[in-house]
C-alpha cells in the first residue's frame, strides 16, 4: 500500500518536473524556431490587427478582410494580434520573438534597426509589387538600408501633425467651431475662453508622458521655426534645443498653466491617455498627427459629431509641420515563405487600396459595413494625383466628417513638412519630458535653465554616436 | 561486516566519521534510504526555482559586465556598466526619492496596521468583520487599486478628494500633479493598499499574548496605554522587527506605484531606483541599456543584503522575545 503510494508520488513528481521542462523549453523559443508551415503546406502568418481595447464593430471590420484574403490565399493562415506601438515595450518583443510577424513601426526607428541586423530584408519580395517604383522616394527612404535593400515598407500611413478640438466645447464658450485658431496666440486665447466656460475642462493640452512630451515639444519647435538638432555632412550630429522656437514653445505652455489656468488638471498624458481624455471631453484642443481620428473612433468612442481638425499654427522662418509614419516590417529570422506570405499581406492591407480602384472600393465597402471610419486624412505616400484619385474611387463610402477637417485638408498638400529629428531621437524625446512635466507642474521652472541641461544631456547622447 | 567481526572500540565521534565515509557514500543506501524519491519529489521546485530565479540572477550577473542588446553579440565591457550608472546624474535624484518614499512609509505606512490591529483586538464584537474589511484592499488587484486612486486624486476641483475636501474649506489641491505632493500621494495609496497583510500578521501575533498578563497589568491598575505599552508591544517585539525590515525592503524597489501613477513625473520627483532600472531596460524602442540596468539592480541587492545582515546584527539581542 505505502510502496504504491509512493509509486504514484514519484510518478506525478516526475512528470511535473518534465511538464515544467517542456513548458520551459516551449517558452523560451522565439520565432526563429517556429515552423512558417503547418501540416496541411499553408503558410501562418502573424499580423497586426487592431490597437488593444477596440470596438467590436472595428473588430468585426478586421475579421472580414482576414477572411476575404484567406479566400483569396487558401495557401496563407493569417493569425490577427492586437499591437500598439510602445518604445517600452517594442525592443523586449523584438529580441524576445514575440511581435507578429508582420509588425509596425516609426520612421524614426527604420534605419537603426536594419544597421543592427534586427529586421529581414524584404527588398526582393517589395519590387514584385506593380507600384514598387511609384512611391515618394522621400517616404521609401526612411525604411531603406544603407545598401540599399528596402526592409521595412511604408504601410499604414504618413501623417502631418494637425491641431485637433472639440465643436462642442468650442461652441459652449461662444467659439465659432468653423473658425479654428490660426496662431498660436489665438490658441492660447481660445483655450483660455474654453477653460473658464467649462470648469474642470483642459482649453487645450500637451502630452508629456512616456516619450511623447519631447515628441510634441518638437512639433511646437518646428511650427514656430526652431530645430531640435543638426546634422554635418560627415553625419555629427549637435543638439540645438537651446533654439529660440523650443524656448517660445515652453514659455507660451508656462503663460498657458501659470497665467491663464487653461491647461485643466492632469499634466501627465501620453498619445492613448491624451486620445481617452480628448474623446470623453476634458480636453479642447491637442496637437497629434493627422489621422487619430480612425483610432479615436475605434478605440475612444469619439462621437464624430463633435470633432474638428485643424492645420497646425504656422510661425516664423523656416517653420514646418513635423511629419512622419509608420512602415511595416518582420524580424530578421523569418523565412522566405513567410516573406512572400507578408508581401501579399501588405500589399492586400496597406498598399493595394491606395493604388487600385477595386481593392479600393472593396476596403471600403468592409469598412463602412461595419461602422468604421473611411476617409479619415493622411498625406500621399504616392502622389497628390494619386492620392486625390484614391479619394474619387472611395468618395461614396467617405463617412468621416471631412466637412469638420476643411482647415486642415485645405492646405495639406502646402504644408512645410520637416521629418523628426534622425539621430537618437526616442533618447532625446524621452529626455525632454520632465522638461515639460516641469513647465506645467512648477510655477517657477526655469525654461532657460532647464533647456540649457536637456541639451547638455542630448549632445552627450549624440557624441556616443 | 565490521561489527561481526572483534571490532577495535570506538568513540562517537569516529563512528559518526564511519558513518559519513562509508554508509552515506554508497549508491546504494542512499538509494535505499529514499534519496532517489527525495530527488524526484524536489525536482519541480528545483527546476522552476532554477529556471525562473537562479537562472535570471546569474544571467544578471554576466549582463552587468556586458553589453548587450540581447540581439547581436554581447560584448565584456568589464565595470563600464557600474561606471556609467554611478556617473547618471539622475541616479542620486532616484535614491533621494526612494529614500523620502521608504521614510513616508515608514512614518505614516509602518504605525497604522500596528494601531489598527491594536484597535481590533480591543473590539470585542464583530471583530470578523474588521479584519476583512481591513484585509479587502489586499484582495483588489493593484493595477484596479492605482487606477481608482487616480480617480481619487484628480486634480480638478470636482475630483473625489478635492470635492469631499472643498466641503470644510480646503483645497483643490494638485495631488500627483505636483513635485512636493505626488510621493506623499503614492505613500497614501501604498499603505492602503499594504495594510491589511501586516494587520492580519499582528492579529496573529497578539492572540498569542497570554491574556493573563493584561489581567494582571489590569490588577495593578494599568489603563489601556500602559497595556499596550508594557504588555502589547513588548510581546510583538519580534513580528515589529521583521515586518519593519519587511517594509523597508519592500520600499527600497517600490516600483508599481510610481510607474502607474506618475511614470516617474512630474519632471521625476517620483523617479524610484526601481523605475530607473526599468527605463534603462526598456525606455528606448530601439533596444534598451541591459547592462546598466542589471549593474543597477545588482548594487540595489548589494545595498539591501548589506543593511539586512547589519539589521539582524543589531537587533539579534533584542528581537528574542
Amino acid at each position: 500500500m505505502k510502496s504504491t503510494r509512493q509509486a504514484i508520488g514519484l510518478t506525478l513528481a516526475g512528470a511535473l518536473a518534465i511538464s515544467t521542462l517542456a513548458a520551459c523549453s516551449s517558452g523560451g523559443s522565439g520565432s526563429d524556431d517556429e515552423s512558417s508551415g503547418s501540416d496541411d503546406g499553408k503558410v501562418t502568418l502573424s499580423v497586426v490587427s487592431l490597437l488593444p481595447g477596440s470596438e467590436q464593430e472595428a473588430i468585426d471590420a478586421f475579421n472580414a478582410q482576414v477572411e476575404e484574403f484567406e479566400a483569396a490565399n487558401p495557401d496563407i493562415d493569417v493569425v490577427p494580434e492586437e499591437y500598439e506601438w510602445k518604445a517600452t515595450t517594442f525592443a523586449p518583443q523584438l529580441a524576445g520573438g514575440t511581435l507578429p510577424d508582420v509588425f509596425e513601426i516609426p520612421f524614426t526607428d527604420a534605419k537603426t534597426l536594419v544597421e543592427n541586423g534586427q529586421l529581414a530584408d524584404l527588398d526582393e519580395q517589395f519590387r514584385t509589387l506593380p507600384y514598387a517604383d511609384r512611391f515618394n522616394p522621400a517616404i521609401l527612404e526612411a525604411g531603406t538600408g544603407a545598401d540599399g535593400h528596402v526592409y521595412a515598407i511604408p504601410a499604414k500611413n504618413v501623417y502631418g501633425v494637425g491641431l485637433h478640438y472639440n465643436r462642442a466645447l468650442f461652441e459652449s464658450a461662444g467659439l465659432d467651431p468653423d473658425q479654428p485658431p490660426t496662431t498660436w496666440d489665438e490658441v492660447r486665447e481660445y483655450a483660455k475662453k474654453i477653460a473658464d466656460a467649462n470648469p474642470g475642462v483642459a482649453g487645450y493640452m500637451q502630452m508629456s508622458q512616456n516619450n511623447t512630451g519631447g515628441w510634441q515639444l518638437t512639433v511646437n519647435t518646428f511650427a514656430r521655426g526652431g530645430r531640435t538638432q543638426e546634422v554635418a555632412d560627415d553625419g555629427t550630429a549637435t543638439s540645438t534645443l537651446t533654439n529660440d522656437g523650443t524656448k517660445a514653445a515652453l514659455e507660451w505652455l508656462q503663460a498657458m498653466r501659470w497665467e491663464d489656468n487653461s491647461l485643466g488638471s492632469n499634466f501627465l498624458l501620453d498619445w492613448g491617455t491624451m486620445n481617452q481624455a480628448f474623446a470623453a471631453g476634458q480636453v479642447a484642443m491637442y496637437t497629434s498627427g493627422s489621422d487619430v481620428f480612425t483610432s479615436l473612433v475605434q478605440t475612444n468612442a469619439l462621437d464624430p459629431s463633435t470633432y474638428g481638425l485643424a492645420a497646425l499654427p504656422l510661425e516664423g522662418d523656416d517653420a514646418g509641420v513635423l511629419t512622419g509614419g509608420t512602415l511595416a516590417a518582420m524580424p530578421a529570422t523569418v523565412d522566405e515563405a513567410k516573406k512572400e506570405a507578408a508581401i501579399k499581406w501588405i500589399d492586400f492591407f496597406y498598399l493595394g487600396k491606395l493604388v487600385d480602384e477595386k481593392r479600393a472600393v472593396a476596403d471600403a465597402e468592409v469598412l463602412v459595413a461595419n461602422d468604421q471610419p473611411v476617409g479619415t486624412p493622411v498625406l500621399p505616400m504616392f502622389s497628390q494625383e494619386q492620392y486625390e484619385q484614391n479619394q474619387e474611387w472611395i468618395a461614396d463610402y467617405i463617412n468621416v466628417p471631412l466637412d469638420q477637417m476643411t482647415s486642415y485638408t485645405d492646405t495639406m498638400f502646402d504644408l512645410p513638412l520637416v521629418g523628426e529629428p534622425s539621430q537618437k531621437t526616442q533618447e532625446i524625446y524621452a529626455l525632454l519630458d520632465p522638461v515639460v512635466q516641469a513647465v506645467l507642474t512648477d510655477e517657477n521652472a526655469d525654461v532657460d535653465a532647464l533647456l540649457e541641461q536637456a541639451n547638455t544631456e542630448a549632445q552627450a547622447l549624440l557624441d556616443q554616436g | 561486516m565490521t561489527a561481526t567481526t572483534a571490532p577495535p572500540r570506538r568513540g562517537p565521534a569516529s563512528h559518526a566519521r564511519a558513518d559519513r565515509t562509508g554508509r552515506r557514500r554508497s549508491p546504494v543506501t542512499w538509494f535505499r534510504g529514499g534519496g532517489l524519491s527525495n530527488l524526484v519529489f524536489m525536482l519541480p521546485l528545483i527546476l522552476i526555482f532554477g529556471v525562473f530565479s537562479w537562472f535570471p540572477i546569474v544571467r544578471a550577473v554576466i549582463m552587468s559586465v556586458q553589453e548587450t542588446n540581447l540581439v547581436s553579440d554581447p560584448t565584456f565591457v568589464g565595470l563600464d556598466n557600474f561606471r556609467q550608472v554611478l556617473a547618471d546624474p539622475l541616479l542620486g535624484k532616484a535614491v533621494r526619492n526612494t529614500l523620502y518614499f521608504a521614510f513616508l512609509a515608514l512614518l505614516f505606512g509602518y504605525p497604522v496596521p500596528l494601531v489598527a490591529a491594536v484597535l481590533m483586538r480591543e473590539v470585542r464584537r464583530a471583530r470578523g468583520l474588521y479584519s476583512a474589511l481591513a484585509y479587502l484592499p489586499v484582495v483588489v488587484p493593484p493595477v484596479v487599486a492605482v487606477l481608482l486612486w487616480k480617480f481619487f486624486y484628480n486634480g480638478s476641483p470636482t475630483g473625489v478628494f478635492n470635492t469631499i475636501l472643498g466641503w470644510v474649506g480646503l483645497g483643490p489641491y494638485p495631488w500627483l500633479q505636483d513635485a512636493s505632493t505626488a510621493m506623499p500621494s503614492l505613500v497614501l495609496a501604498a499603505t492602503w493598499a499594504g495594510a491589511g497583510g501586516t494587520i492580519i500578521i499582528y492579529l496573529a501575533a497578539l492572540t498569542s499574548v497570554p491574556p493573563e498578563l493584561y489581567d494582571a497589568s489590569e490588577v495593578d491598575g494599568a489603563g489601556l496605554w500602559r497595556k499596550i505599552w508594557h504588555v502589547t508591544l513588548p510581546a510583538l517585539r519580534g513580528v515589529l522587527f521583521i515586518t519593519l525590515i519587511l517594509q523597508v525592503i519592500g520600499t527600497a524597489q517600490v516600483f508599481l506605484e510610481p510607474y502607474l501613477f506618475t511614470g516617474g513625473g512630474p519632471n521625476n520627483a517620483t523617479l524610484t531606483v526601481l523605475l530607473l532600472i526599468y527605463r534603462y531596460a526598456f525606455q528606448n524602442s530601439l533596444g534598451g541599456d541591459y547592462g546598466a540596468a542589471t549593474a543597477l539592480s545588482l548594487m540595489l541587492a548589494a545595498v539591501l543584503a548589506v543593511f539586512s545582515l547589519v539589521y539582524f546584527r543589531l537587533t539579534r539581542s533584542w528581537s528574542t522575545s
